[in-house]
């Protein structure tokens, strides 16, 4: 039996090492390209791993990042004013919400005069987009920025072999968040607005949107492109995944569970077995 | 199976209901005193574990059709309400995502597991062909379901797919267009997507019926690939089979909380996050990981209608499996020749996963035309022509031989 098994595993490992030999050259074909298009840096965050939790002040500065700066160009139709409130979030308090959604005009109506009006913003409305339709963003700004609601998980980079394997191990989750800090820190032609080293073709259409000094940070934090462009990312995973801290919590007490249970049922099927096969 | 005396339930109410329509029994006979041959191993806990999943599916997603919104302006978001708003919405969406790889993982164990121990052989043709079945409409079902979220890789890998009916040569285009309900991938594509979506697991569940129905008819195949002769062959399902299945669902579902719980997007695609876009193609258009040797293949042959034929043909031609195999033993374990080929199979459809998940370039190209004449070669060359080289190792008598030599020989109690 030994002996069976170890033929098989040695045939599967030669099998899949000509296999990795194989894609391995396939994939030195696109090494040119991949010079030219750095990886984005893996980025700490406290939301990775299996117990991780968003630091609400940093997804209150991100927030901060978001409203004085993408906010001019970017929606986040998914996201409502209340959702800011969540503990689990940016946690900020009942009054900050309802103070900053009356900051903002909803249109509503039509009312009994058939007109549609503005009003102020209560925590149930969802963040109102700067422009009115795709198509006046296009007109203003060339193209339609992408809403921001899910772009921490629509966005991702490529990880090779044998890299994505490890991944599923290692619960490395964070593509988006570390593409996004990548793109706002890959603005390195000082004279062109538009070019990014990490974003494909480097032509980029939105311009450098973010350097040091552009927000006012009231807690202390230091005021660079650095810490912007992590905040920023950290609060956009928060948006694009609201529920990740539940999910965590959840899965650990769950893996405990099946863990125990598998363990248990082991034991009673051996006993089981035990009188009549004598394993 | 060998004489079972006649299930006589224990309470009056039962022996009432007993003799009017006999279910107790049946279920007795099926799942109580079923004997099963004593040698099964854990990779025979795989087809517990499927029909535990589908009913899983089927369960998480009559729920998720209570909060999903089937209209090409409202998909999108109604998926991300679900996420958002539904209370445990997020637990279920992701729950039945993930849950469909799960299902296809483990019946990928399952097939490969009746390909190295010759499950398809004589008499169990009919049993594998039924497989076969459920296969296929499982593959339907998770095409359907993928375009439902309605991201940019719903949209573009439905036209991508049903654009395939377009090669057959004269009626593709008609066919194509009374596929989409239209002259695109739209709104009533959607529908009747969603409608079909809810309707195949319960085809899928249908013929598990009878998958189950001829498996109990033959009874199970064994690792040692020989039938069951004496009683001393067998154990009953309850309880030997039944915990054994238990324990093996419970691993699996470890595995699955795993994905669901930490890494819930890494089956996923990231461009499936962006509303999807008509006018707006993505970069690189691939299927789910389940789908993707058969996409290397569709892809590996340059004209479109025979890729298209390749890519069925690769499908259908395990139905062929039990009469393409020329051996008259069962298993790999007494098959030293076969053995090898089988994991060399299984590497191969590793590869071609690993092709169909890259832009078919440079090299990608060449091995994946390698690897596709590898995989027919498999059927057509090495499984016909294979007996006629290889000198089979001897069978065990009987399978309680096969199990309980090795006891004995031990020295423990059997």
């Amino acid at each position: 039996m030994a002996n069976r098994l170890g033929l098989c595993a040695i045939t599967t490992a030669g099998v899949l090492l000509l296999g990795i030999a194989l894609g391995s050259s396939a994939g030195a074909a696109e090494s040119d390209s991949s010079q030219a298009h750095p990886v984005p840096t893996r980025q700490s965050w406290t939301f990775a791993g299996p117990f991780g939790k968003f630091d609400p002040e940093q997804l209150q500065r991100g927030f901060k990042v978001y409203h004085d700066v993408c906010s001019n160009c970017h929606s986040l139709k998914l996201v409502a004013f209340r959702d800011l409130a969540d503990p689990d979030g940016p946690d900020f308090s009942e009054a900050q919400v309802k103070a900053l959604a009356a900051t903002y005009k909803i249109e509503a109506g039509p009312n009994d005069a058939g007109q549609m009006f503005e009003r102020p913003g209560r925590p149930s409305d969802h963040f109102p987009w700067v422009f009115a339709n795709a198509e006046a963003a296009k007109a203003a700004l060339g193209a339609v920025p992408p809403d921001m609601s899910l772009l921490a998980k629509a966005r991702t980079y490529p990880r090779p072999f044998p890299l994505f394997i490890f991944d599923a191990f290692t619960q490395y989750q964070e593509q988006g968040p570390d593409y996004i800090v990548a793109i706002l820190n890959g603005y390195t032609h000082p004279g062109d607005d538009h070019w990014n080293l990490y974003f494909p073709g480097h032509k980029i259409a939105m311009p450098r949107p973010l350097k040091d000094g552009a927000v006012q940070y009231t807690d202390g934090a230091p005021q660079t492109l650095t810490q912007y462009s992590h905040d920023v990312a950290a609060f956009l995973y928060w948006a694009a995944e609201p529920k990740l801290e539940d999910r965590k919590k959840m899965g650990f007490r769950v893996m405990v569970f099946l863990i125990v249970f598998a363990g248990l049922l082991y034991f009673t099927k051996k006993r089981i077995w035990a009188g009549v096969t004598g394993h | 199976m060998s004489g079972q005396p006649i299930y006589v339930p224990k309470s009056a109410l039962a022996r009432w209901f007993e003799s009017r329509l006999p279910l107790l029994g049946f279920v007795h006979h099926s799942f109580v005193a079923f004997p099963n041959p004593r040698n099964l191993n854990y990779w025979w806990t795989f087809g517990g574990i499927l029909s535990f999943m589908l009913g899983f599916q089927i369960v998480t997603g009559v729920v998720l059709a209570m909060h999903y919104v089937p209209d090409s302006k409202l998909a999108f978001v109604s998926v991300e309400h679900i996420m958002r708003d539904v209370n445990y919405g997020w637990l279920l969406r992701y729950a039945h995502s993930n849950g469909a790889s799960m299902m296809f993982f483990a019946v990928y164990i399952h097939m490969l597991r009746g390909l190295y121990y010759g499950s398809y052989k004589a008499p169990r043709e009919v049993l594998w062909i039924l497989g076969l079945i459920i296969y296929l409409l499982m593959m339907a079902t998770g095409f359907l379901g993928y375009t439902l979220p309605w991201g940019q890789m719903s949209f573009w890998g439905a036209t991508v797919i049903t654009s395939l009916f377009g090669a057959i040569p004269v009626v593709g285009g008609a066919l194509t267009t009374w596929l989409w309900g239209g002259y695109a991938v739209n709104d009533a594509t959607l529908n009747r997507f969603y409608a079909l979506h809810y309707l195949l697991p319960f085809m899928i569940a249908g013929v598990v019926v009878l998958h189950i129905w001829a498996l109990h008819v033959t009874g199970s195949n064994n690792p040692a690939g020989i039938e069951k002769k004496t009683d001393k062959d067998t154990l009953p399902f309850h309880p030997y089979f039944t915990m054994k299945d238990a324990f093996g669902l419970v691993v699996f579902l470890t595995f699955f909380a795993w994905f669901l719980f930490y890494i819930p997007n890494y089956l996923g695609d990231a461009d499936n996050y962006i509303e999807a876009n008509p006018l707006q193609t993505p970069s690189e258009i691939v299927p789910e990981w389940y789908y993707l040797p058969y996409y290397a293949i569709l892809r590996s042959i340059p004209s479109k209608l025979t890729g298209v034929i390749a890519l069925f043909a690769a499908i259908l031609i395990f139905a062929f499996l039990p009469w393409l195999d020329r051996s008259p033993v069962k298993s790999a374990v007494y098959r030293p020749l076969y053995r090898i080929f089988f994991w060399i199979f299984v590497a191969v459809v590793l590869g071609l996963g690993y092709v169909g998940a890259n832009r078919p370039e440079g090299n990608f190209v060449i091995a994946g035309r390698i690897l596709t004449i590898c995989y027919f070669a498999f059927f057509l060359v090495v499984l016909p022509l294979l007996p006629f080289i290889e000198k089979p190792r001897p069978l065990p008598a009987s399978i309680a031989d096969a199990v309980l030599g090795k006891t004995a020989q031990s020295g423990l109690k059997t």
